[in-house]
C-alpha cells in the first residue's frame, strides 16, 4: 500500500516534472503540451513508485522495459527521467535543438536509456509484445515486467489491434499496457474523429485483463498497477481517464492543445498557475 | 571461363545441372543458424512452408512465432524481441514485407539498429501465374534507401544459405531477397561468400574484356550461358555476381569499368532504384562508362509462366545480347 506520505512526495514531484514540461517546450518553440501534462502523474507514479530501474546503471540487464509507444508525449518522459537521475534537468532546455540527445521523438541512437525509439504511432504495443515473447521464451517472464505506455488516438491505427491481438492470443502476463485515454487526438476529440468506445469491451473481447483508472489519483493509480502486476493468465490494459493539458486551467480539455506550445507569456501565466499548486502541497 | 578460383558447379552448362530454389537454400541456412546460436528465433505471417521456414521450425517449435497474416506485427514483434538479445528472422512474401510495413521496418528495426533479418520470399517476375500483385518489384529500392540496412540477393540456393548464415551473425539489420523457382545450382559449398565482397564468375581465358556484366539474383544462369555463347563471338565479357546490394562492393566495380569501358546490369527488379542504379551511382562517383539495364522498365507485371514473363519484360537472352552489343557501340 501507497503511504499517504508517499503521495505527497509524488504530487510534489509531479508539479516539479509539469513546470519543468512548461519551460522546456517554451524553449524548443514547438512540440506538445497538453499529452505530457496529462499524463504526468501517471509518469510520476510510475519512475518513482512502480518501475524496476536505476538510474545510476540504467543498462541494468534486469530491470524491467519501458515502451513509450506516443513519442510524441516525449516531454513528460524526459522531464520525468531528468527528475529521476538519468540526467540533469537543465538538459532539459536542449530538447529539440540542434546536437540534443532529446529528439523532438525519442532516438535511443542519441539518448540510449530509452528502450525504443519512437514517434510514428501504433508501434509501441507490438515492439513490447516482442519483448515479452522473448522473455517467455528464456523463461524470464517471472523476473520482471515489460510495460508500455499508449495513446488513444494511437489506437486508429491497425498495428495497435495487430499487436492487442496477438499478446491475448500468447497469454502474455508479463505485459502491463497502459492508455493515455485522454479522448483528444490533433484534428478533434476521439470520438468525433474515431470512435474507440466500448474500449473496455473491446479489449475483453481479445482476452485482456481491464482496469479503469482515474489517471490523476496516486492511490487508485497505485492499485491499478498492483492488480496488473497479480494477474496471472492474461496481459492488462489500464485505461487511464486522463485531463489533457491537467495542471493549467486554460489548457485543459481543449483538443487545440494537443499540438502546440505555449509562447512565452502563456508559459509564465502556466508556471505561475503550477506554482501556487506547489504552495498548496 | 568459369573463374576457376572460386569453385563454381562444373555441372552448370549441362543440361541436367542440379535445380533447386533459393528460399530452400534460406530455409536450409536457417536451420544450420538456429543451431549455432540458441538466440536465433523465427516469425511468419502465415507463410511458413511458403517461404521453407518449416525447415527451422519443425526443429525449434518452442523458437517460432506465427503471427498470423499481419505484417505490420510480423517486424515490430521482431523488433521487440530483438531488444531482448533474441535474432529474429521475420519471412512473408517481399510484397506484403518489405512492401506493406516499410515504415514499421524503418522505425523499429533501421533507426533503432536492431538485428533483424526481414526475409522476402516471391521476389522478380519469376513468381509467374500469381500475377502481377504477388511479383515483387521494387524491395531492392525500398530496403537499400533504408541507413542501417543491408541488403542481399543471392544469385542460388547455396549463396542463400551462406548469406543467412553470414547476416545471422552480423548484427546489423539485413533485407534478404528469395525467388520462388527452382533455379540452377551456381555455386557450390566451397564457393566463397563475404559480406560486402562481390565476385567475377565468369572471365575470359586470355586476355581484358570488353563488356562487364553485373548481375543479381537467379538472372545469373542465363547470363552465364550468354557469356559463353558470346565468346564464340569474339565478345570477350566479365560477369560480376553482385550479391551484396549494400554494403555495395565500390572496389570490384570501379575495376571493372577501368577494364572494359562498358557496363551491363541485369536485375529482375524495376530499373529504377535497383541494382543497376546502384552501380551507376558508384560508376557515376568513381570512372563513368556508358551503362545498358536490363529489368522492368516502370510496369507491373502480370500472369505467366516465369520463361514467357522474362522474355515479355524485356530479361530474355536476346535482350541481355542486345545490351552488350549496344554498350559495346557506347564504349
Amino acid at each position: 500500500m501507497i503511504t499517504d506520505k508517499k503521495i505527497l512526495e509524488l504530487e510534489k514531484k509531479a508539479n516539479d516534472i509539469r513546470k519543468s514540461i512548461i519551460e522546456m517546450l517554451v524553449e524548443a518553440g514547438s512540440g506538445h503540451t497538453a499529452g505530457p501534462l496529462g499524463m504526468a502523474d501517471v509518469f510520476t507514479l510510475f519512475y518513482f513508485h512502480i518501475l524496476k530501474h536505476d538510474a545510476k546503471n540504467p543498462s541494468w540487464e534486469d530491470r524491467d522495459r519501458f515502451v513509450l509507444s506516443n513519442g510524441h508525449i516525449c516531454p513528460v518522459l524526459y522531464a520525468t527521467m531528468a527528475h529521476a537521475g538519468y540526467f540533469p534537468v537543465e538538459e532539459l532546455k536542449t530538447l529539440r535543438k540542434f546536437g540534443t540527445r532529446l529528439q523532438g521523438h525519442p532516438h535511443r541512437e542519441y539518448l540510449p536509456y530509452v528502450e525504443t525509439s519512437s514517434g510514428p504511432l501504433g508501434l509501441g504495443l507490438s515492439q513490447a509484445v516482442g519483448m515479452a515473447l522473448a522473455d517467455r521464451m528464456d523463461k524470464k517472464d517471472g523476473e520482471r515486467f515489460i510495460y508500455c505506455f499508449t495513446s488513444d488516438g494511437e489506437h486508429d491505427e491497425g498495428n495497435t489491434w495487430e499487436a492487442i491481438m496477438l499478446a491475448g492470443k500468447n497469454k502474455l502476463r508479463n505485459l502491463i499496457a497502459v492508455v493515455d485515454r485522454n479522448n483528444i487526438q490533433i484534428d478533434g476529440f476521439t470520438e468525433n474523429i474515431m470512435p474507440l468506445e466500448p474500449l473496455p469491451e473491446k479489449y475483453r473481447a481479445f482476452n485482456w485483463h481491464v482496469i479503469e483508472v482515474s489517471g490523476h489519483d496516486f492511490r487508485a493509480l497505485d492499485e491499478a498497477f498492483v492488480e496488473a502486476q497479480s494477474i496471472y493468465e492474461k496481459p492488462t490494459i489500464i485505461i487511464s481517464h486522463n485531463i489533457p493539458g491537467k495542471g493549467v486551467k486554460e489548457f485543459e480539455r481543449d483538443y487545440k492543445w494537443h499540438g502546440k506550445v505555449p509562447n512565452k507569456e502563456e508559459g509564465k501565466m502556466a508556471l505561475a498557475e503550477l506554482e501556487k499548486n506547489s504552495f498548496r502541497n | 571461363m568459369l573463374n576457376p578460383k572460386l569453385k563454381l558447379n562444373p555441372k552448370i552448362f549441362n543440361a541436367d545441372v542440379e535445380q533447386m530454389s533459393i528460399r530452400k537454400g534460406f530455409g536450409q541456412g536457417l536451420l544450420l543458424a538456429g543451431e549455432i546460436d540458441k538466440n536465433v528465433v523465427a516469425l511468419c505471417a502465415d507463410l511458413v512452408e511458403s517461404t521453407q521456414m518449416n525447415i527451422f521450425t519443425e526443429k525449434f517449435p518452442e523458437r517460432f512465432v506465427e503471427v498470423g497474416v499481419a505484417e505490420q506485427n510480423l517486424v515490430t514483434i521482431a523488433s521487440g524481441m530483438a531488444a531482448m538479445g533474441k535474432v529474429p528472422f521475420c519471412s512473408s512474401y517481399a510484397m506484403f514485407s518489405p512492401g506493406r510495413n516499410w515504415e514499421q521496418i524503418r522505425t523499429t528495426i533501421a533507426y533503432n539498429d536492431r538485428p533483424v533479418k526481414i526475409i522476402g520470399s516471391h521476389t522478380g517476375i519469376s513468381v509467374g501465374p500469381d500475377g502481377g500483385t504477388h511479383q515483387a518489384l521494387e524491395d531492392l529500392a525500398l530496403m537499400r534507401v533504408m541507413p542501417n540496412m543491408e541488403v542481399f540477393s543471392p544469385c542460388d540456393a547455396i549463396e542463400a544459405k551462406k548469406i543467412t548464415l553470414a547476416i545471422a551473425k552480423s548484427g546489423k539489420p539485413a533485407y534478404l531477397r528469395l525467388a520462388r523457382e527452382k533455379t540452377p545450382v551456381i555455386t557450390t559449398e566451397e564457393t566463397p561468400f563475404e559480406i560486402g565482397k562481390a565476385e567475377i564468375y565468369w572471365m575470359p581465358d586470355i586476355g581484358m574484356a570488353q563488356v562487364g556484366i553485373i548481375v543479381t539474383g537467379d538472372l545469373m544462369h542465363r547470363v552465364l550461358m550468354i557469356a559463353k555463347e558470346l565468346e564464340t563471338e569474339n565478345i570477350k565479357i566479365k560477369v560480376l555476381n553482385l550479391a551484396t546490394i549494400k554494403p555495395i562492393d565500390v572496389k570490384i566495380i570501379t575495376e571493372l569499368a577501368k577494364e572494359t569501358k562498358a557496363i551491363v546490369t541485369v536485375e529482375e527488379h524495376q530499373v529504377m532504384g535497383g541494382m543497376g542504379s546502384a552501380v551507376a551511382e558508384v560508376l557515376a562517383q568513381n570512372f563513368p562508362v556508358p551503362v545498358e539495364f536490363i529489368g522492368i522498365q516502370d510496369k507491373f507485371g502480370q500472369s505467366g509462366t516465369p520463361e514467357e514473363l522474362v522474355e515479355h519484360y524485356g530479361m530474355g537472352k536476346n535482350a541481355i545480347k542486345e545490351a552488350v552489343k549496344k554498350v559495346l557501340k557506347r564504349r
